[in-house]
């Protein structure tokens, strides 16, 4: 399977990565590579085979309902680069 | 050209948890900004997420209460996208394998059930607020509402009108409140629901494009805004036009549905099991633990009212409309021991009236059901006519106590004594000769003036079936 130079300009879009126009080619030809890998494995027959989740053979573990955590706003908003009201201030950002 | 309607809603039901759905911050509504974001839900590097058993549970609730079918194992996958809101760029929730597959729900519209097909219900986190105001330009976000529990429910495009799709989002409100998972509260945002909406030509087996109805958070909003998307795309397709899937905002002060062009873009979410949680695994052992917890639904208990109580299917639904009310209203049988039917009358005539005046809930009222059957056992041994039991009503409301001490203190109790009542009527007619001569003259409509003379004179405590067994003889001559 080949990934062409919009699928790879799509995908750091999606991801919000920036890369150079001129490394677009370069990594469609490298995460081709990579699924040429997967479509290698994918020739196995695992019609056989439950579909994994988790590489470990476990279920997840619950916990209690209980409120366990205290206020640390002052302590986590002392790294938040700006602040005001309690609020975290980022970007404008409107729909 | 005739059009059908087809909509599927998505409905979003918050959990009634204490704690979140993966962290041990405070689901709490109305607490000031990010007092209630831990580090788990502000995603700070090196933490992990660990599944509530309460959120399970009450999903798994649902499940039962819908006759769904309950995954056996189901797993948690990441959403990504960007949103300040959003601190993780992921919301943890289920895609391939959620927790509740395909169940159902039947409503009622215009006096016919319908079964609507409910597709599946999965667990998710919620994510934060973002505030658009007086921030310099810049945008506030309050995380307290991340990582609370919610359970998406998705029908199947089985709603063919904005009536039926309020009338399955009334059924399933009622039912997550029934069934305790979920406080129902439309304006904290606590239930909410997006509907996906498109029209096709009538006979037309393939569906139409849909466009994506979002921020519908009343039941009136829900019928308009779907409505008014209705009238859009018929409006569009017959002027040429073409619906486009996309993602709309309903603005109910202009009562119109705009495109959100922002959200086409990530629509492309990349789903993947996330690594930090493991599948989530629902034996038989706790479906039957759970099934155990799972009290009368309330299309099971209209039906015993009706049968029970011999209640007229109207009556039924008023009184089931809330467990509470019902419960109320069964309190208030069994400690009157009064003719259900009057029961049911002043159950959903004067007290719920009073509490709709005062605009409170049931469990706010000043009169429990104690106090309240008290009132009814006196109208029903003909202590007090309906009437002045109305008066007692009112001063119970108001002053609290019991009834049979109000009647006795304001003296409200029934004339019932014949011959009290025989000299009241004999004084009467003695008092007005002229109207008893036009009344055996042939207006007999003046029998009510004579009633109401008597009423009168003992301010309203003869007992009515009384005055007018002795006053017709009398008048008759």
């Amino acid at each position: 399977m080949s990934l062409e130079v919009e699928d790879v300009t799509k995908i750091a879009r999606l991801a919000r990565l920036e890369i150079k126009s001129g490394d677009v080619e370069h990594y469609a030809s490298e995460l081709s590579g990579i699924l040429d890998f997967v479509d290698r494995l994918n020739a196995a027959d695992t019609s056989a085979v439950t579909p994994m989740a988790h590489p470990l053979e476990q279920v997840q573990r619950l916990r209690e309902d209980e409120v366990t955590e205290t206020n640390q706003r002052e302590l986590f908003q002392s790294i938040a680069p700006e602040v005001e009201d309690g609020l975290y201030l980022v970007p404008k950002v409107i729909e | 050209m005739e059009w059908e309607v087809v909509i599927g809603l998505e409905i979003h039901a918050q959990l009634a948890t204490k704690s979140k759905i993966f962290s041990g911050a405070s689901t709490a509504y109305g607490a000031a900004p990010n007092r209630q974001a831990c580090a788990v839900d502000l995603g700070l590097p090196g933490v992990l997420p660990v599944l509530n058993k309460e959120a399970v549970r009450m999903a798994v609730k649902f499940g039962l209460a819908i006759d769904a079918e309950i995954a056996p194992r189901s797993v948690f996958a990441r959403k990504n996208y960007f949103y300040p809101d959003l601190p993780k760029g992921y919301q943890i929730s289920q895609f391939e394998l959620p927790v509740v597959g395909i169940g159902h729900i039947d409503i009622e519209v215009d006096g016919k059930v319908k079964r609507i097909g409910v597709t599946r219900a999965h667990l998710e986190e919620d994510a934060g607020k973002s505030l658009h105001e007086d921030f310099h330009g810049q945008t506030g976000v309050d995380l307290n509402r991340a990582g609370t529990p919610l359970l998406e429910i998705v029908s199947e495009p089985d709603l063919r009108s904005a009536k039926e799709a309020v009338a399955y989002m009334k059924k399933l409100h009622e039912l997550v409140r029934y069934i305790d998972i979920c406080d129902g509260n439309m304006a904290e945002g606590s239930f909410r629901c997006d509907a996906n909406v498109s029209v096709r030509p009538k006979g037309q087996e393939e569906y139409g494009t849909r466009a994506e109805v979002k921020n519908l958070n009343s039941f009136r909003f829900i019928e308009k805004a779907i409505n008014h998307e209705v009238e859009r795309q018929i409006d569009l397709i017959e002027t040429g036009g073409k619906v486009v899937q996309e993602t709309r905002l309903y603005d109910a002060n202009k009562d119109e549905t705009r495109s959100m062009r922002s959200k086409e873009e990530a629509n492309d979410y990349r789903y993947f099991p996330d690594p930090d949680l493991l599948p989530l695994e629902v034996d038989e052992a706790l479906k039957a633990a759970i099934r155990k917890t799972l009290p009368e639904l309330p299309d099971e208990k209209r039906q015993r009212f009706i049968d029970e109580y011999n209640l007229s299917a109207y009556d039924a639904a008023i009184l089931t409309a809330t467990k509470e009310l019902a419960g109320f209203y069964e309190q208030v049988v069994k400690a009157s021991g009064a003719d259900p039917k009057l029961c049911s009358n002043w159950v959903t005539g004067e007290f719920s009236g009073a509490l709709n005046k005062a605009g409170i809930e049931l469990s706010d009222s000043p009169i429990n059901a104690e106090q309240f059957s008290g009132l009814i056992k006196r109208i029903s041994d003909e202590t007090v006519s309906g009437k002045i039991a109305k008066q007692v009503f009112e001063l119970l409301w108001e002053e609290g106590g019991d009834a049979d001490s109000i009647i006795e203190a304001k003296g409200l109790k029934q004339i019932t004594d014949s011959g009290a009542i025989e000299a009241i009527i004999d004084q009467i007619i003695a008092d007005n000769q002229g109207q008893v001569e036009q009344y055996r003259g042939g207006k007999t409509k003046l029998m009510g003036f004579f009633v109401g003379q008597v009423m009168k004179q003992t301010q309203g405590k003869a007992n009515p079936g009384e005055v007018n067994k002795l006053l017709k003889p009398k008048l008759d001559g």
